[in-house]
């Protein structure tokens, strides 16, 4: 009894964890983001070339493998590569290339006032609760370069990209505690439309940042499978041997 | 005499296996009752084990350097085949590493295993804990993200508050005026040369101690007492095959959990991985809130809680250190927690919450609140040490039988 007391405790300590991770003041909408969704993925990692890829780099991440992993591949498994080189490789270059900005750090700083950073693990920095907010909070702020603010990110430097898309919001009122957000001007997708539009891309940025983590879990089952049945193999001998303690 | 005899006595004259093998594995009797609190030290060398594998590998990929060090983690991580795995077994491993040490400790503050004869068993074992400290936190430098390079330069200062030489302590420590390539470097050295060396061998060294003087058990009786005609404990038992076969179960289900981790939660939410140390190290830019990972936590919040910088610093080091004098700050004649009167119980009890509690602290940003409560905790923690004699001297303990129960 004290025993699986013990463990049952042991195993609370670990997992209990998890539930707490830190989140900071803002309350974060859930992106329910799905690695395994390729296709999801694939429209994800449009929107990101379209948008997002003439400023910011993904450099740790190249073409190729990028192709392979979001399935951009035929019935036998060889990559597309005329549709990524059309689709996704507005910059020309080669299929092994890694995905470069074309701005320079200096003009970013001198533009931006901040060069725009690698997103390569922005997912795993940032946390991808934090990208679906912070992507779908900018609002019309007249005194700010771009005209625009972000209420998840106050201050960003960030012009909002995705104004074609969304279209742009006001503060409706501001009393403080909850800031609500009305359009004040028409973009091409309804909310909705738009909402699931963020969620591709941020789906992509969290494939980015960890590109294994299908194969990691896929492996994780077998491992501990494996395990599982050694446990009772090893238990077995175990239990033989003691037989003769008293 | 077949072949395998005669290469064993041919061995035997010039090294002796056979003799080691027995007095260390095959006639090493310990006390039959070991529960589970015992699994522990094992699954540390195995921890270990798993650490320096891990590791070699590790660093036949990383790249020393401020320039490279970030890039060749992202490179592991990437593009070499299955170096996602072995750097979440090395990232997971030293969280693990401290999980089941702390517990390891704890069995001994349980079943009073530091208590005469194994003054020196406890003592080599806190310099391996010391040494462990030393090396999760060279470690945790390597990969030059924003904590590890901010979470090694508020540690590094906390040196600049030794009197007088504080300024030049630091710099020594660091190389440098501030954290830089050149820290990188020598931490890594550190890391991968160095601090193993004195482990291992400081890891033989404790073992040859606890198997000259023989293993505690739960009830915290001496097997040695009564032995029979042959001169084996008559409550021991061989640790071969008993206990191999026993540990080998404690590892296997320490291995699902050790896994369940490494495929499913390699951050654990922030908590063995934190989410900042995957923005590469900028000196330029402070992170909103520097917190160390959670093993050093209680640690930490035990220096915050003391309002001066030069006594926090010292606080927190006798908060370890203290822990080497353990032997004889307990004046109990009893060693197990079984027969063990209700003070000790008592204060035991109160350590852990109160350790607890200083670790879940250490993690959040201050607050007045907070801080108040690190100070009631951190008091609970020095009482258990410094009103040992008293309490331990106090207890009304039960007696302890002759035999294993």
């Amino acid at each position: 009894m004290l025993k699986k007391n013990i463990l049952i405790f042991l195993f609370s300590i670990l997992f209990s964890n998890i539930a707490i991770s830190s989140g900071g003041h803002l309350n974060l909408d859930k992106a329910n983001v799905n690695v395994k969704d390729y296709a999801s993925l694939q429209r994800g990692a449009k929107i990101y070339m379209t948008t997002c890829a003439t400023c910011h780099s993904l450099k740790y991440v190249r073409y190729k493998e990028m192709a392979q992993q979001i399935e951009m591949v035929d019935s036998s498994g060889d990559i597309l590569v005329d549709v990524v080189k059309d689709g996704l490789m507005y910059s020309g270059g080669k299929i092994t290339d890694t995905i470069l900005s074309a701005l320079s750090k200096d003009d970013g700083d001198k533009w931006f006032g901040k060069a725009p950073p690698d997103l390569s693990l922005v997912a795993r920095c940032r946390g991808v609760d934090w990208l679906y907010t912070y992507l779908r909070t900018f609002y019309k702020d007249d005194s700010k370069l771009w005209g625009v603010n972000n209420i998840t990110f106050p201050d960003v430097a960030m012009p909002h990209v995705l104004l074609n898309y969304q279209g742009l919001k006001g503060i409706s009122n501001d009393n403080s505690h909850h800031i609500n957000l009305k359009l004040v001007q028409q973009g091409s997708l309804n909310e909705k439309e738009f909402d699931l539009m963020v969620l591709d891309l941020v789906n992509f940025l969290s494939y980015v940042g960890e590109p294994h983590q299908v194969e990691r879990r896929q492996l994780g089952i077998f491992v501990i499978l494996f395990l599982s049945i050694f446990l009772v193999i090893v238990y077995l001998m175990k239990r033989e041997y003691w037989k003769d303690v008293k | 005499m077949d072949k395998e005899n005669a290469l064993k006595s041919w061995v035997d004259k010039r090294f002796p296996l056979t003799e080691l093998w027995n007095d260390h594995v095959a006639k090493y009797y310990a006390p039959k009752n070991l529960n589970f609190w015992y699994y522990f030290g094992a699954l540390s060398m195995v921890v270990l084990v798993l650490q320096i594998i891990t590791g070699i590998w590790l660093t036949m990929n990383y790249n020393p350097s401020a320039e490279g060090a970030f890039d060749s983690i992202e490179y592991i991580m990437r593009d070499v085949p299955f170096g996602w795995l072995l750097r979440y077994m090395h990232s997971t491993g030293a969280s693990f590493f401290f999980i089941v040490v702390y517990l390891h400790m704890f069995r001994a503050m349980l079943y009073g295993s530091y208590k005469k004869p194994r003054e020196l068993v406890w003592i080599i074992g806190l310099l391996i804990y010391l040494c462990l400290m030393m090396e999760a936190f060279f470690g945790y430098l390597l990969p030059w993200g924003q904590m590890s390079f901010w979470g090694a330069k508020v540690i590094t200062s906390l040196f600049g508050a030794v009197p007088f030489i504080g300024d030049w302590l630091m710099e020594i420590i660091r190389g440098d005026f501030n954290v830089s390539g050149v820290t990188l470097n020598r931490f890594f050295a550190l890391h991968v040369v160095a601090i193993p060396l004195i482990l291992l061998g400081l890891v033989v060294v404790h073992i040859i101690s606890l198997h000259e003087v023989g293993s505690n058990n739960p009830d915290g009786i001496e097997i040695k007492k009564l032995k029979d005609e042959n001169g084996i404990p008559k409550d021991g038992i061989a640790f071969h095959p008993y206990y191999t076969s026993k540990d080998a179960v404690g590892l296997v289900v320490f291995l699902i959990l050790f896994s369940t981790v490494i495929f499913y939660y390699p951050t654990m939410g922030g908590y063995f991985l934190e989410a900042p140390n995957f923005d590469p190290a900028n000196a330029l830019v402070t992170p909103e809130h520097i917190a160390p990972v959670w093993y050093f936590t209680p640690f930490y919040a035990i220096l915050r809680a003391v309002p001066d910088k030069l006594a926090g610093v010292l606080a927190m080091g006798v908060a370890v250190v203290i822990f080497f004098f353990l032997p004889w700050l307990d004046r109990s004649n009893v060693k197990s927690i079984r027969y063990r009167g209700p003070f000790y119980r008592m204060f035991l009890t109160l350590f852990v919450i109160s350790f607890v509690i200083l670790g879940w602290l250490g993690m959040e940003v201050p607050t007045p609140e907070k801080t108040l409560l690190a100070q009631i905790c951190s008091f609970i923690y020095f009482s258990f040490f410094f009103l040992m004699p008293i309490y331990t001297t106090l207890d009304k303990n039960k007696t302890v039988p002759k035999r294993l129960t």
